[in-house]
């Protein structure tokens, strides 16, 4: 899909009234379809064609791609660097910005770096602890939160002056986001945590992977006893596990991901696990699909990003809308 | 101290009364404090604050205390100095991501809240990122001349 004030890729859209970003990504939230998001994995390298062509994997599949920053706390290239790419191709792109590894300064410069470089979207992240990574040794940052860098951002679009009070001549037009956990504990207070997130500027929410769709259910029943989904996108995260063995590791190593039991008894069950797990998020994008209040769902298929056509595909969450894709060269 | 900090929160409610009832009797001391000078009090202060604090709540000493607005847990013990609620990391058992032997922060702040009255509202309160110049400062005398010019 593309819009007809479509510019030339590498340039941005017009923003529209009542918008706040040159992007497709929230012009598609706006318009009311069901958008699918995906995150892409970042290499371990300095080479472009290796972000191009892992890009390439979404191409009409996917409204929008996150650049994840150093998740799992494993250095990787940076959100920003792959952000910078691929924005130049005409990818509506997410960076995403952690506490982890940055203090307020140099968190506000790559908001306007960004911006500048067609970001339309920007994630706001806590961020994991140096410990689940590559580099536990690392001293974590975390000047800020997620919902103190949420309001920042904010500041810097909407007061167009940094948090110091020095002004911006101009300010970053940027739609934006922050994650959500309803299947962490303390439960009952995640859906006070999104109405704050959402206070302090949040307009569109991904969620940790949805393994479990009875929670995701009693959050999504409580954000809207709140209205919260009327003020703000909801793209639940779903993916596809590879074996039970993946799924058992995943559920005791990764912080913050909820397996349920029957999961993983699925899997185990099943004569192809990899194809039984692309059939388990399959079948959670089409029950996500269903509850009210839900915007789209957020793809993270680590390892599987190959597999994202088939899954987009397959689940029909896009009716007949295919997404936008590079223009052939 | 573990045991201390528990106590702490089981103990919110009458923690909060407590805090109150001393912010209004060091705003009645205020023309004596300030004839002494904020100044010159700030460090004595913050000592005295440092043992009472650190001793009930394991107080990181920031100098911008929300002990009020976290049902009386300190934000500061979180390994991400979170001040505005859970992270996603929190483990099914509630225990921290970074640290798995320790009972995440915000699960008890949660509960701490529960007990405040009314319960929940004031963890809605966005807290602005921390002061790095304040801490080792006391955060009482702060409140203090917040409260007398809320600029200030």
């Amino acid at each position: 899909m593309s819009f007809s004030d479509e510019p030339l890729a590498g340039e941005n859209l017009p923003i529209l009234p009542g918008h706040h970003s040159p992007g497709r990504f929230e012009r598609v939230l706006r318009a009311g379809h069901f958008a699918v998001t995906a995150e892409i994995a970042p290499p371990d390298s300095a080479d472009p064609a290796e972000v191009y062509a892992r890009a390439q994997d979404f191409d009409g599949y996917v409204d929008a791609i996150n650049a994840t920053d150093g998740s799992g706390a494993n250095c990787h290239m940076s959100s920003m660097g792959i952000c910078a790419l691929l924005t130049r191709r005409g990818y509506a792109m997410i960076l995403q910005m952690s506490c982890r590894d940055r203090n307020r300064i140099a968190m506000q410069g790559d908001v306007l770096g960004a911006a500048a470089m067609g970001v339309a979207n920007v994630l706001c992240l806590t961020g994991d602890g140096v410990q689940s990574g590559d580099h536990p040794e690392a001293k974590p940052v975390f000047d800020l939160d997620s919902i103190s860098a949420l309001s920042m951002v904010r500041h810097l679009r909407d007061e167009s002056a940094f948090l110091s009070g020095r002004s911006i001549s101009s300010p970053p037009p940027l739609f934006m986001g922050a994650a959500a956990n309803p299947f962490a504990p303390p439960i009952d207070f995640r859906p006070h945590r999104l109405a704050k997130k959402v206070a302090a500027g949040a307009q569109f929410i991904q969620t940790q992977y949805c393994f479990d769709i009875e929670r995701l259910k009693t959050f999504m029943a409580k954000v809207r006893d709140r209205g919260l989904h009327e003020k703000v996108f909801i793209l639940p995260g779903v993916g596809p596990l590879a074996s039970a063995k993946s799924a058992e590791w995943i559920r005791t190593h990764v912080a913050g991901v909820h397996i349920p039991d029957s999961v993983i008894k699925r899997l185990a069950g099943a004569k192809d696990q990899k194809q039984e797990g692309v059939d388990l998020c399959i079948e959670l994008m089409q029950q996500i699909k269903e509850i009210e209040g839900v915007s789209g769902v957020h793809l993270m298929a680590y390892r599987q990003e190959h597999r994202i056509g088939e899954i987009v595909t397959k689940s029909r969450v896009l009716d007949s809308r295919e997404p936008w894709r590079p223009p052939a060269a | 101290m573990k045991a201390a900090r528990d106590w702490s929160v089981r103990h919110a409610k009458g923690l909060h009364r407590l805090y109150a009832m001393l912010e209004s009797l060091l705003m009645l001391l205020d023309p004596l404090l300030r004839r002494i000078g904020y100044q010159r009090l700030d460090k004595p202060f913050a000592r005295i604050e440092g043992w009472v604090k650190g001793f009930l709540f394991d107080s990181q000493s920031c100098g911008q205390c929300t002990l009020g607005e976290t049902g009386m847990a300190c934000p500061m013990n979180c390994p991400k100095t979170l001040r505005n609620g859970p992270c996603g990391g929190v483990r099914q058992n509630g225990c921290c991501e970074v640290k798995p032997e320790m009972t995440c922060v915000w699960v008890k702040a949660w509960e701490g809240s529960q007990r405040l009255d009314p319960p929940e509202q004031a963890l809605q309160i966005i807290q602005m990122p921390v002061d790095a110049r304040l801490k080792g400062r006391s955060s009482w005398l702060r409140a203090l001349r917040l409260r007398r010019e809320p600029s200030a």
